[in-house]
C-alpha cells in the first residue's frame, strides 16, 4: 500500500536555513545540505526547499545548493520560490531536483503548468496554493498572502489538476504558524474533488494534528517546518506514532 | 569496478551517477559500444516516454548492443520497461529481452491516482538484487504504466493490483521503483547489484 509521506520543509536565504535549528548533533545546523540529510536519515519522505531570496545572486547560490543536496540526500526533494518560467524549472532539474513547486507565477499564467507538464512530466509540477478562507470561501493569495487574487481554492486546484500538476501543495495562511492543526475540512474537500495527490500544509503542532490531516483531511502528505526545525516533534516518534494509529507509513 | 550508464534521451541520468558515488563508485556515462561492452557493470536508468526513448536506441544502435551484453545490466524505471517486449506508452515495440507487454494503469476508484508516486512495499522478494531486505520495504516509484507480474517477475508490490516491481533473467535486472531515490533499502539493492555474480 501507497505510504503517507510526512515532508519536512527548509526556507532557505543566501544559502542558509532561515528557521533555526535544535539538532545539537549538527555541525552546521544552518546548511540546507546536511540539514535535509539529516531528516532524510531521520526517516522523511521527501523533502522541499523554498528559495525566499529575492536577489538574482541569491538565485544562483540557492541552484548551487540544489546541486550539492542532489549528491548529498537518497530520498526525493522539490525545490520553488522563483520558479517563474520553464528555463527555471530546466536549471532546477538538471541541477538534480526531483520536482518543482510552483505558486504566484502559475496564477499569473496558467499555461505554466501545461508547459511543465508535457516537457517534464505531471510529476515534476507540484501546484502550491496558499488559500485563506474568508467571508466568501477559500480565496487563493499570492506574495506571502498580502494579494487576494479572488480565485476560489477549489476552482484553482481543479484547474491546475486539468491543466496537467501532478499535486496540489495546499498552504492555509488561517492556520500556518498557529499550530492548532490543519485545514482538514478544506483538505478533505480537495481530496473528494481531485484525482491528483494533495500535501497539507500549515497548521502543525502536534502528532495529533499529522493524524488527523491523513484521516479526516485525507491528504497523501502532510508538510511542516518549525516543529521539525526546533525540534519539538521527532520524525522518527511521529511516524511511529502514525504507524500505531492505523495509518500507513513507511518505517 | 568499471560501472557504465547507457547515454540516451532520458532524463534523470545524474541520479544514479550520484547514487553510486555516494558508494564509492565513479561510473561513465556513454553510448560508445566498445566502452559499455568493457564495463563490468551497466546501468539503464531513465525518466521518459517510451516511444521517444525507443525511437532513439533505434536511431543510435543502442537497441542491439543493450540486448547483447553479457554483464549484468540494471534497468531503472523506463529502463525496465524498455526491455520489454512491448509498450502501451506510444504503442511501441521495445527490447523484447523480457516476454511481456507493459500497460496502463487504470484506475478502479477514486483513491487510485496515475501516477503511482510515493513509497511502496516490496513483495515475494526472489532476487540477489534484494540480498540483506526484509519483505514490505520501502521503495520510491513514479511511473503511470507497470509490467504485469510474469515468470520472470521477481519482487511484486501492489498498488491497484500487483505488478512487477521487479524483474530477472539471465544477466538482466530491472527495478520499476528507484533505487537512487530509496534511502537505505535503495542504496543496499544498488550495492547487491555492484555484487552480484551470474
Amino acid at each position: 500500500m501507497l505510504a503517507k509521506r510526512i515532508i519536512p520543509c527548509l526556507d532557505v536565504k543566501n544559502g542558509q536555513t532561515v528557521k533555526g535549528t535544535n539538532f545539537v548533533d549538527l555541525r552546521q545546523a544552518g546548511d540546507p545540505v546536511e540539514l535535509g540529510r539529516a531528516y532524510s536519515l531521520m526517516g522523511a519522505d521527501e523533502l522541499v526547499f523554498l528559495d525566499i531570496t529575492a536577489s538574482h545572486e541569491g538565485r544562483k547560490t540557492f541552484t548551487e545548493m540544489v546541486t550539492r543536496v542532489a549528491a548529498a540526500i537518497n530520498i526525493p526533494f522539490t525545490v520553488g520560490g522563483g520558479i517563474n518560467e520553464l528555463g527555471d524549472v530546466d536549471r532546477m532539474l538538471n541541477a538534480g531536483a526531483d520536482k518543482v513547486s510552483i505558486n504566484s507565477a502559475a496564477i499569473r499564467r496558467p499555461e505554466l503548468i501545461n508547459e511543465i507538464s508535457s516537457r517534464f512530466g505531471a510529476q515534476v509540477c507540484v501546484c502550491a496554493i496558499d488559500a485563506k478562507c474568508t467571508e466568501e470561501g477559500w480565496h487563493c493569495y499570492l506574495n506571502g498572502g498580502r494579494i487576494d487574487t479572488g480565485k476560489d481554492l477549489f476552482e484553482w486546484a481543479r484547474e491546475a489538476a486539468d491543466r496537467g500538476a501532478g499535486e496540489i501543495l495546499f498552504t492555509s495562511m488561517n492556520h500556518d504558524g498557529v499550530k492548532t492543526g490543519y485545514a482538514n475540512e478544506a483538505l478533505a474537500r480537495l481530496a473528494e474533488e481531485l484525482t491528483i495527490p494533495v500535501i497539507a500544509s500549515g497548521g502543525a503542532g502536534a502528532k495529533e494534528h499529522f493524524r488527523d490531516a491523513f484521516l479526516i483531511g485525507k491528504a497523501d502528505a502532510a508538510l511542516a517546518a518549525s516543529v521539525f526545525h526546533f525540534g519539538e516533534i521527532g520524525i522518527p516518534e511521529l511516524k511511529q506514532y502514525l504507524k500505531e494509529e492505523g495509518i500507513n507509513i513507511r518505517l | 569496478m568499471e560501472v557504465a550508464i547507457v547515454k540516451y534521451n532520458a532524463g534523470n541520468l545524474f541520479s544514479v551517477v550520484h547514487a553510486l558515488n555516494r558508494l564509492g563508485i565513479n561510473p561513465v556515462i556513454t553510448d560508445d559500444i566498445e566502452q559499455l561492452s568493457k564495463a563490468d557493470r551497466i546501468l539503464f536508468p531513465g525518466q521518459g516516454h517510451a516511444a521517444t526513448t525507443m525511437a532513439y536506441l533505434r536511431q543510435h544502435q543502442l537497441d542491439k548492443v543493450i540486448c547483447n551484453l553479457k554483464q549484468p545490466v540494471l534497468g531503472i524505471c523506463v529502463g525496465q520497461q524498455l526491455m520489454c517486449r512491448h509498450s502501451e506508452e506510444g504503442d511501441v515495440d521495445c527490447l523484447g529481452i523480457f516476454d511481456v507487454d507493459v500497460k496502463r494503469f487504470q484506475p478502479v476508484c477514486h483513491e487510485d491516482k496515475v501516477p503511482h508516486m510515493g513509497w511502496n512495499q516490496l513483495k515475494d522478494l526472489k532476487s540477489p538484487l534484494f540480498s540483506n531486505l526484509n519483505e514490505d520495504s520501502f521503495v520510491y516509484f513514479v511511473h503511470s504504466y507497470y509490467v504485469p507480474t510474469c515468470e520472470w517477475t521477481t519482487a511484486t508490490t501492489d498498488y491497484i493490483h500487483p505488478f512487477s516491481a521487479a524483474l530477472h533473467r539471465d544477466n538482466f535486472f530491472a527495478t520499476q521503483f528507484h533505487p537512487e531515490k530509496s534511502g537505505k533499502v535503495g542504496e543496499q539493492i544498488i550495492q547487491n547489484f555492484l555484487e552480484i555474480s551470474i
